[in-house]
Order: C-alpha cells, then structure tokens, then sequence
C-alpha cells in the first residue's frame, strides 16, 4: 500500500503540535516545526515559515528535499507527522474532510505536470471546480471561464483535450484551473519544469501579473532560480528537510552559508 | 527455511493489509454515495460505459455460449432418449448460471481492466490530486459512480446475454430439429417460475458491486508510474475475476436455502 492512496485527510496526524484548530492570525500561511517521514526517510526535520499577504515564497532545494512534499502538505493531501500548518490562522493538519475542503476552495495548486483532466476539454476543466462550488448560470460560468482562459492567453483552445496541447498550454490551463474559485494562496509545484526558457519566463510573467493584479500569496517551489528572482519576495532554501536560510533573493545571494553559496552558484 | 518463513509473513501480511484497506476503501465509497452533491451527469456517463459499450461483447457471449449448450446438449440428451427437455435444459442453464456468470467475467475483463488503468493513471498524473484540491471528493466521483453503474448495468447485460444465448440456442437447436421460437420458448419455460429468473439475475448486482470497487480500488491505490497502471488494470481483472467465482458460490448456495424454486 503506498504511503498516499488512502491516508485520510480526517484523521488527525499522530503528534500535533497544537490542540488548538483556530486562532485570531490572519497571516494567510504559517508553516511551524513541520515534519515529515516515509519509512525510515526523514523528508522534513522541522520546517518554519510564514507568507504574509502578497508575498510571492519561492521554496529551493536538491531534489528530494521534501519540496512538493511541502506543498502536498499545505493543501492537505498527506498529513504531517507534527507539526503545524496555519492557513489565516486555521490549522489544517488533521481537519475533518468538510472543513478542510472548505479551505481548499481558497487554495489553488499548478501541479508539476499541470494535472488536467485528461477526458475533458480545456473548457470542462477550467469548468470542474466551478460547477461543483459555484450557483453561476451557464452563460455566467462560461464567461467567467472565457475571462480565465484569457488571462492565461489560451482563450483560442477552448474545445481541445489536453493532449492536444502542448506541456506550456496545458501548465497555463493548469493556472486557469487553479484562479477559478478566486483563491487566496496559490502553490506552484515546479511551474516551469519541463518548458523551454521562452515558455518558461512567460510562466514566470504570468505569476508575476497575478501577483500585481490580485494581491495573492503564493508558493513557489521550482529548480529555476534565475526565474524566481522576477518574482519571489522571499526564498527559503531547504536542505536535509530544513530551512538553511529564509529571505530575500539579495539576503540569500549574500549568505555566507557554503550550501546557499554552491547551491546558487550551480544553478546559475 | 528462515527466508521461506519471512517470506511466508510479509506475504501475510501484505493479504491482510489488503483486506483491510479494501474495508476502509469500500466504507468511503459507501458514505461517499449518499448526500449531496449528486453527480448524475458521471452517472449517467459511467453507465453507457459500462452498459453501451459492452452491449455487443456481452451479446456476443451469449450468443455463442448458446450455441454451445445446444450443440453439447443435443447428442447427450438424444443419448439419454430425452430429446424433448432440450429447450429447457438451455434455458434454464443460461437463466440460472451461464448468462449471469459469463457476463460478470466479461464484463470484468472490459470494464475492470478500464477502469483500474483509467483511475491508476489518474493516481499517478495527479489528476486524483488535483480533484481534491478542489475541494472534490474523489471517493463520490470517480468512485462511487463507477461502483453505481456497474451495480446497476450488470443485470441489464445480464438479460441481454440471457435474451442472445436463448435465441442463438433455438437457432442451433432448430438447424437439426426443427422448432418454431414460440415452441421452443414455451417447452423451455413452462416449468420455470419466477423464482428461477429474479434471483440469479439480481445476484449480478453483487458481481458490479465486486467489479466496480476492486477496480477502482486497485487504481486508486496505483504507485510506480506507467508499470502500475498495467499493474492495476491486471489486478483489477484478475481479482475481481476470482472474487465473482467464490461469491457465485456463496450466492447459490444463499438463493437455494433462502429463494428456493
């Protein structure tokens, strides 16, 4: 059996670190001493951080390090060993299934390979999420879903299937999928991987339009560092399942840390 | 001897863990099914994917699972000097047990394998992902509509394997011993009650209840990328396969104790 298929979003995780399921924070992400381990795999040892409204966090580290992990973790697709997860002061680790989907309809994710619904039109699955959570007439949601697509220039492909289109288009559906409820936080799981440098700096415009247009917060987890720097207000650098170093990319470029500085190095 | 011994326990193990995850598994299916929001339009799809589309095939098998009582039965009976109990002994084989088995195995080797692939790829693409962050319960609807369709589909097929086999067994009957349909209907049915007819067409039910959650189980839990979602759809076919076999046995020996003729 593997670790994710059924782990239940409704049962607590064995050890949190706090009783208490709501507080007066209204800090849209605060991540405390998270942990995280598959078999004898410590993935997270303890992570902190916090992303304040607007914030753009991009989240570096080798891969391995537990990055899509974390993220997986803040939307409630595993649970954390201990740990705390904060979203606007609701702590979502160990939530019952009703109240945690009630904040994921804050959360919108743009996974690593987008995730499009591969037997519905580029239309359908901008639609899915609002005709589930959402009394808008069809004409409504049809021009809301218009607007989406447009946003994300990809308003021309309406009727095509996902593998109709290229990995860049289909990341863009992703994004258009993910805006639909009109999300607080957004995550991105790699948003760039896998595209050539054109599409890839198009993806990283379109983040950074979103960040202006809307005042969303969002994480970031990516392997592009030159990338992140248009967009990200703070960088925290995993390493070994914890953070090395948290903020900003001039703060991280200074570090005197031999990890930060070999890991930027390589990367550029 | 050590090694067979702890390999005799992980194998154990791992039979049991699958027990109780398919328990756990089929309890969410379970509350998942009942409540709102109702997702009719997966519904109605999963059903024409179960029910349509293995329409021919399971037409199919019936038909040639007709001929093949007539041709088997016929020298048999003529041996036995009971020549005139052949239209009975193919209706009530195919009503009784031939129709509603051979359409459960059919049935699982399309839409089982179908769905374990379907929803093994999914697992592993992150589509099952994305549908929970979206604040959709995957157990309601990926599950729970597959589960329901083919609950529903299979005593549907099963009347049309039935309605093929006998049709297809008069034609063949009546290639050596002429008899007209409406003869060979009424000698087949006028000892037949029923009793005969509803429960082992029904019992099929639980044979789309078999289907529809090992299948779905066996995807939903898919790991190791393309090579699990072969993985899956194999273990969809063969599991609920076996699991139909063992449960016709508890089933026939349930519907002579408590629905006898």
């Amino acid at each position: 059996m593997t670790a994710s298929a059924f782990t239940t979003t409704s049962e607590p995780a064995a050890d949190q670190t706090s009783p208490e399921t709501t507080s007066s924070d209204a800090t849209p992400l605060k991540v405390s001493a998270l942990h995280k381990s598959f078999g004898s795999q410590h993935v997270l040892a303890g992570v902190d951080f916090k992303a304040e409204q607007g914030q753009t966090v991009v989240v570096l580290g080798r891969s391995g390090t537990g990055k899509s992990v974390l993220l997986k973790l803040i939307a409630g697709l595993q649970q954390p060993d201990s740990g705390s997860i904060r979203i606007h002061g609701q702590e979502i680790a160990g939530l019952e299934m009703d109240r945690l989907n009630q904040i994921r309809k804050k959360i919108g994710f743009l996974f690593q390979q987008a995730a499009l619904y591969d037997s519905l039109t580029v239309q359908e699955n901008v639609e899915f999420p609002l005709r589930r959570h959402t009394t808008l007439s069809d004409a409504e949601r049809r021009q809301k879903v218009g607007a989406l697509l447009a946003s994300v220039g990809m308003e021309h492909d309406l009727n095509k299937l996902p593998s109709d289109i290229s990995g860049g288009m289909q990341k863009r559906v992703g994004l258009a999928r993910a805006l639909a409820l009109d999300p607080d936080l957004l995550l991105f799981d790699e948003p760039t991987a896998g595209l050539d440098p054109i599409t890839a700096a198009e993806i990283g415009e379109l983040i950074l339009k979103l960040k202006k247009e809307r005042n969303l917060t969002s994480v970031v987890v990516t392997h592009d560092v030159q990338g992140a720097k248009s967009f990200a207000d703070r960088v925290i650098l995993l390493r070994e399942g914890k953070v090395v170093i948290d903020g900003t990319f001039s703060e991280v470029e200074r570090s005197s840390d031999s990890f930060v500085a070999r890991f930027l190095r390589d990367a550029a | 001897m050590i090694t067979d011994a702890i390999e005799a326990r992980n194998w154990l193990e791992t039979f049991f863990e699958w027990f109780g995850e398919f328990g756990q598994f089929c309890v969410r299916v379970a509350r998942a099914s009942f409540g709102a929001p109702w997702e009719g339009r997966e519904l109605v799809r999963q059903m024409d994917a179960v029910g349509s589309k293995s329409f021919p095939l399971v037409a199919v098998a019936g038909a040639a699972t007709g001929v093949v009582l007539s041709l088997q039965t016929h020298a048999s009976l003529t041996r036995f000097g009971a020549k005139a109990m052949l239209p009975a002994v193919i209706v009530f084989s195919i009503i009784k047990e031939s129709g509603p088995v051979i359409t459960a195995l059919i049935v699982s080797g399309r839409v089982g394998a179908g769905i374990g692939a379907e929803l093994g790829s999914m697992r592993v693409t992150e589509q099952i992902d994305a549908m929970e962050v979206s604040a959709v319960n995957p157990y309601k609807f990926l599950a729970s509509t597959r589960v329901l369709a083919c609950l529903c589909m299979l005593p549907l097929l099963t009347l049309v394997a039935d309605a093929s086999g006998i049709f297809l067994g008069w034609i063949s009957t009546t290639l050596s011993q002429p008899i007209t349909f409406r003869s060979f209907l009424h000698s087949g049915l006028k000892e037949a009650t029923l009793s005969d007819f509803l429960p082992p067409t029904f019992k099929t039910a639980v044979f789309g209840l078999i289907i529809g959650l090992v299948s779905c189980f066996q995807g939903m839990r898919t790991s190791g990328g393309t090579a699990g979602v072969g993985r899956s759809a194999t273990s969809s076919v063969v599991l609920s396969s076996l699991l139909i076999i063992l449960a016709d046995v508890i089933l026939v020996r349930f519907i002579q104790v408590f629905l006898p003729s």
